[in-house]
């Protein structure tokens, strides 16, 4: 019995063993000089987990008495996780390198926090989710602050430690009040309860409270104000970590809770979600216009992105679960492309991120600023890229569930966002000339831009058959 | 008789404690890492409350795990905070403000 637990958690396990044995290699074995070392190995071994757990495909079990779950929905997140996760450490590797930043504590604390992000979207108990959680908040808190010597990245760290704990706070008191009146805390005790006695008004508040924390998670507006600051103040590679995996993990997560303990009242829960949504959407975009820094742009960016997520989760049905999951995988990958870019932003040698830098900059870089180009309108959804077809998932899912209204603001929010995103496209191509970026060769981050953005074209003949896959994982999570 | 609903009055009120002390306290970052725990204990109280109520182990569990994290947590948050005294010279409030946001 407690060899298939084990068995079915080995990737967790796996990644956990590994992180404590490089931190040991790392602190008797030459500190950062192995710096190196260990972050290439921790990426390799989060891609082989990544092709490891696809293999594992549409099998269901639990283990540990329904404390984790293995199904489709979860093998889905954690490859994009893995695969992101893998993908941004190798991609911040020399800027970090170059600054002085790369520390062996830094692949190890990654590998800690995607352990945890793992657990989160494979819990099936508020004990399990609360550790996961906390297991990947506790490691981002670190790594925010790794560049200890800056006001602002210790200022980012400092304001993410405290709105992230005040978040767990109100998560821990929600699922108090949940354990308490739903009398169990695994989440298929949970459900039953709810189908036999109804949702009682202690659950609705517990409920209330867990989304509350979990909207932290994914910076959902109202609980957005920690992003711009923690996104801007933290190194940059750190940041493009934080805007990928945490993300789809956290959203994953709120998928899992409402849809695994809380799935026989979608009315009670849709509706908050669907107010989390329009809110995230409108003040993602309205926001991000009075910015000129691209780090604070990439995190409004963000925020409103994470509200079209949950548009799809509002609808409340598989076929919304479906357009989520496409939609964060596309969000990813897009991500990763703009902050390969941000990466290789340079002005004498200092990182620089002011979008003022960009005028111009077509004619020192075409091929790159294509690239960024092809982005910048994928992110704002612009058919016929893959962008586009991300937000039509979720839209069309929210129409379907009888959910017009919001479909509606979806579109209106998403032309108010297009702005900003085109603006930068205008500086590139038509801006005044002002002191150019430093031309740098950054072959990773090139090619990862260049990737990411022939992915953005060549997706529209079939998505890379990611939609099939993501209804699967939809199917297996609701039922 | 003390019954179930005074200890959720209790843990209520400190869990509002807790809020209203990191919002609005204006002088001191160390306050707010109280607030945290304040936050966190009035959970406990909710849980053990329940477990007692249940006859249900499960609450205790949680609540054990709810303490070692929290002992991890402030950890982490006094080393994040001298890092951050460090570098600013100074654990107010009001001066966490190099980014405005």
């Amino acid at each position: 019995m407690i060899a298939a637990d084990l068995y079915t958690a080995l990737p967790e396990i796996v990644l956990a063993l590994f992180a404590m044995a490089a931190l040991m290699v790392g602190v008797y074995g030459g500190k950062d000089k192995l710096a190196e070392p260990i972050l290439w190995a921790t990426a390799a071994l989060m891609v082989m987990l990544a092709l490891f757990v696809g293999s594992k495909g549409l099998e269901t079990r639990d283990a540990f008495n329904g404390m984790y779950l293995s199904d489709a929905f979860s093998h889905f997140s954690k490859m994009v996780i893995l695969l992101s996760a893998a993908v941004v450490m190798v991609m911040g590797q020399s800027y970090m390198v170059a600054r002085g930043l790369l520390r062996f504590e830094y692949p190890i604390l990654i590998a800690l926090s995607v352990v945890g992000m793992m657990l989160m979207v494979s819990s099936g108990d508020l004990i399990a989710l609360y550790m996961g959680l906390e297991l990947q908040s506790l490691a981002l808190y670190v790594v925010a602050t790794m560049n200890r010597d800056s006001v602002r990245s210790t200022e980012a760290g400092l304001k993410y430690f405290i709105l992230g704990a005040l978040a767990s706070g109100l998560l821990l008191y929600g699922a108090s009040l949940t354990y308490g009146y739903a009398g169990t805390t695994l989440f298929a005790g949970i459900i039953s309860t709810i189908s036999e006695d109804g949702m009682s008004i202690g659950l609705l508040m517990g409920l209330a409270f867990m989304l509350a924390g979990l909207a932290f998670k994914v910076s959902a507006v109202p609980f957005h104000m920690w992003t711009p600051d923690v996104y801007e103040g933290a190194p940059t590679p750190v940041t493009a970590f934080f805007s990928t995996a945490p993300k789809v993990a956290a959203m994953a997560l709120i998928a899992r809770v409402v849809h695994e303990a809380f799935g026989v009242v979608p009315g009670d829960w849709s509706q908050i979600i669907a107010f989390l949504a329009v809110a995230s959407m409108f003040v993602g975009a309205i926001a991000a216009i009075g910015q000129r820094d691209i780090k604070r742009l990439m995190a409004y960016s963000s925020i409103s992105h994470m509200g079209f997520a949950l548009v799809g989760l509002a609808a409340g049905t598989a076929q919304g679960v479906q357009g989520m999951l496409v939609y964060l995988a596309i969000y990813v990958t897009m991500n990763i492309g703009v902050f390969a870019f941000i990466l290789t932003m340079s002005r004498d040698g200092k990182a620089v991120t002011d979008i003022d830098s960009l005028r111009q900059y077509s004619n020192a870089e075409p091929l790159r600023a294509l690239a960024l180009l092809v982005l910048m309108f994928s992110l704002a959804g612009v058919p016929p890229l893959v962008g586009f077809f991300g937000k039509f998932y979720v839209l069309w899912a929210a129409v379907q569930a009888g959910l017009t209204w919001l479909a509606v603001a979806g579109v209106i929010a998403s032309v108010i966002g297009a702005f900003y995103y085109l603006r930068i496209v205008y500086y590139m191509y038509f801006g005044e000339e002002t002191d150019p970026l430093d031309r740098v060769a950054a072959p990773v981050q090139g090619t990862l831009l260049v990737v990411s953005a022939a992915i953005m074209v060549l997706g529209v003949i079939n998505l890379f058959g990611i939609e099939g896959l993501a209804a699967l994982a939809a199917e297996a999570l609701v039922n | 008789m003390v019954g179930l609903e005074h200890y959720l009055t209790v843990a209520a009120a400190l869990f509002v404690i807790g809020i209203f002390g990191i919002f609005l306290n204006r002088k001191n970052i160390i306050i707010i890492l109280m607030s945290i725990e304040l936050i966190l204990l009035s959970v406990n109280i909710n849980l053990v409350a329940f477990s007692s109520f249940l006859n249900d182990l499960v609450g205790q569990v949680f609540t054990m795990f709810i303490l070692t994290v929290a002992a991890a947590e402030a950890a982490i948050g006094l080393a994040i905070l001298v890092c951050f005294f460090r570098n600013r010279g100074t654990i107010d409030v009001e001066d966490v403000n190099v980014m405005k946001g």
